[in-house]
């Protein structure tokens, strides 16, 4: 008896199957080419497939810590995220570059770039927020408006180039300093984990936002402000958004106003699919969605080492997506139930 | 006549809606025609041109604003377009199918394409939202997974369906020659109007289509009253797939091409069009004619931009996203003040 709660315990954790997910794919790489785990040091710098997954994964992980929240408050998605990234994008290369397509030297103080930008992308999530809280539209057709015009609004950012900065240090932010050992957009997604886990978990936001999810009515009775709370976490959506903007547009030194952050709405939403937060509000696990992060990085590196070109990825994508919300629908666990509520009964009558 | 007041109530704020379309729609075309009367803005054969362009979108809508009025939205549409348009261009250029056995295969694809969405929607109640995002997604993938070139189509019969002239003799021009011009559209506009049609009395006179309302507008009582929601938003979500790839032959009877790219952003332009046509986004509330004027809207915009000529075309999206946030703000507006009078 005891052996079986010990196994319900680890089953029935909800860091479980986010966790299943992942070391699925890493085994499968595993069995397919033994050197995805090697990793090499170069200039006190780690580097190997598995430093490429935290690398690459880490705007993900921002995206998808921003995205929980929404998912939790509202109950929707914010499908703007990879626009707002663009934005952001744009808009720090065009500070920093005072207007010129491409240049050796910042023509503004970097920092004035950053803030601009974060700034520009909290206020995109505020918008997105106003739309949900205030005018209380569906989330997925309220981000809609900037996910449609947020591109057109970088390329005007721009003016329809892309913005060149070919200064080194622009690109510490996306790339990794001689003497440590991991990727510097690693450092980066860490602090905005910490950071937002310390928010909810230190103060009472966190409970706030979950109980908003479940009953924003009953929250809004109890004294909860509920279209503050939800516009609160579309704000910082945005802000996250907007980070990780400044991650993509540092690796590529630039500001491409179609490709930053291009597709990565899916991304960030299966990854909080994935992580085990019900896409239909309330609670929600910060780590689940670190780790589904992860998980969707590591896929994409391995099709992409399986030689499938990025116009192809979607496809996978759009399976495993099918395939976790499927598990997750209610609908389909009672049918199951029924299932095997019924075979126990017949079992039991043979016997 | 015998319209209650409980259902003029109702319609009030919807059909002010529609009306602010129609009469934008004009505004902005009496504009055009003031503005570039130089550069004959005002010609009949602009205005038709205007439905030759949109002819795909104006099917495209048409199914977007079944799905709407259930309650639901497909932003897969655009990825179906691009599907269709490759899988026609290719089976007839590298594999050789005639035209009326892809143009058969491609419609099935799009029956099948929107009978798994519909189950996933209806059967498995998953979001619509995510659904049709991991549709968008995968169609698109699967478009770069057939060819990732373009592919030009050159098939004889395809190419007279495209390019077969219907002359109306209405509206004749002398042109410089002395000859007289008459306006022509293409079968594109025929097959578009007829699916308006044939949709729009659908949505009025069948049990079908007045079910659908009945979903839309409120779930638990359609199920109370004893219609099986289920199955209705299941066709629905069938019937969207036929359309979108009905639209998606139309696109392609216009660019004779198929590639990854093609009508990257046209889910968001149907969702426009519907939105700014009066389709509530919460459901229950929708005419497919306000569907239309919403895509000629959205191809005034473009025909402004062609003629200006030195805007570049990312201001339609940003005049897009403007107009669709006005028009939704408008709605939120309207369904406040619906429950304050309650």
């Amino acid at each position: 008896m005891k052996d079986k709660s010990l196994v319900r315990r680890i089953t029935g954790h909800r860091l479980f199957m986010p966790l299943v997910c992942l070391a699925i794919v890493l085994l499968a790489n595993l069995l397919r080419q033994p050197d995805f785990f090697k990793i090499t040091v170069k200039d006190g710098t780690l580097y190997g497939y598995v430093i490429d997954v935290i690398n690459r994964g880490s705007e993900l992980v921002i995206l998808a810590v921003g995205m929980t929240l929404v998912v939790s408050s509202s109950a929707g998605t914010d499908i703007s995220v990879g626009a707002i990234m663009a934005v952001a994008a744009a808009i720090c290369c065009f500070i920093l570059s005072g207007g010129q397509v491409s240049v050796n030297e910042y023509a503004n103080p970097y920092v004035l770039g950053v803030v601009i930008a974060l700034v520009l992308g909290a206020i995109c999530g505020a918008w997105n927020g106003f739309l949900v809280a205030k005018l209380r539209i569906q989330p997925m057709v309220a981000t809609l408006i900037l996910f449609t015009a947020g591109r057109g609004i970088a390329q005007l950012i721009t003016n329809g180039q892309i913005t060149y900065i070919r200064v080194p240090e622009y690109k510490v932010l996306g790339g990794s300093i001689s003497g440590l050992p991991l990727p510097v957009p690693f450092f980066v997604s860490l602090a905005v984990v910490i950071l937002a886990y310390i928010l909810l978990k230190r103060t009472s936001l966190g409970l706030y936002i979950e109980a908003v999810g479940i009953n924003p009515k009953a929250s809004r009775l109890v004294g909860i402000k509920s279209s503050l709370i939800i516009f609160l976490t579309y704000a910082f959506c945005g802000l996250c958004a907007g980070i990780a903007g400044l991650v993509a547009s540092s690796r590529i030194y630039s500001a491409d106003a179609n490709n930053v952050g291009l597709n990565m709405e899916l991304d960030a939403i299966l990854a909080v699919a994935l992580g085990g937060n019900s896409l239909g509000g309330g609670k929600f696990f910060l780590m689940g969605s670190v780790i589904g992060a992860y998980t969707i990085q590591a896929l994409t590196t391995t099709l992409y080492a399986m030689g499938v070109s990025a116009d192809q990825i979607p496809v996978y994508k759009a399976i495993v997506v099918v395939i976790i919300v499927s598990l997750q629908s209610e609908e389909l666990r009672k049918w199951f139930k029924k299932k095997f509520a019924t075979k126990k009964v017949v079992e039991s009558e043979v016997a | 006549m015998n319209k209650k007041k409980g259902r003029k109530s109702i319609l009030e704020g919807t059909g002010f809606l529609l009306m602010i379309t129609i009469a934008l729609f004009i505004v902005m075309y009496v504009i055009g025609c003031l503005l570039f009367a130089d550069k004959g803005f005002a010609k009949p054969q602009v205005f038709i041109n205007l439905l030759i362009s949109n002819a795909g979108l104006i099917v495209i809508a048409a199914g977007m604003t079944v799905i709407m009025i259930t309650g639901g939205i497909d932003i897969s549409v655009g990825s179906v377009v691009a599907v269709v348009c490759m899988m026609l261009a290719w089976m007839m250029e590298r594999k050789d199918v005639g035209a009326i056995p892809a143009t058969l295969i491609v419609l099935g694809f799009g029956l099948v394409f929107g009978l798994f969405q519909g189950f996933l929607v209806s059967y498995l109640k998953i979001q619509p939202f995510i659904v049709t995002l991991a549709g968008m997604f995968f169609a698109r993938g699967l478009t770069a997974m057939i060819s990732q070139d373009m592919i030009s189509i050159k098939n004889e019969m395809f190419l007279s369906w495209a390019k077969y002239k219907i002359v109306i003799p209405l509206f004749g021009r002398v042109n410089r020659r002395g000859e007289v011009m008459y306006p022509y559209i293409y079968p594109s506009v025929v097959i578009a109007f007829l699916v308006l049609v044939i949709i729009f009395l659908m949505l009025k006179y069948t049990k079908f289509g007045r079910s659908l309302y009945a979903v839309g507008g409120n779930e638990q009582s359609a199920l109370m009253m004893g219609l099986n929601v289920r199955r209705t938003k299941l066709y629905a979500y069938v019937l969207n797939g036929l359309l979108a790839s009905l639209g998606g032959f139309l696109f392609c009877l216009n660019t004779c091409a198929g590639f990854v790219e093609q009508a990257k952003g046209l889910e968001m332009d149907a969702i426009s069009s519907a939105v700014i046509g009066g389709t509530l986004l919460t459901g229950g509330v929708g005419n497919v004619f306000g569907s239309l004027f919403g895509v000629l809207i959205k191809g005034t915009i473009e025909t402004f931009i062609t003629f200006q000529g030195t805007l570049s075309s990312w201001w339609v999206r940003i005049a897009i996203a403007a107009l669709l946030a006005f028009f939704i703000i408008l709605q939120s507006i309207f369904a406040s003040l619906k429950e304050k009078r309650k």
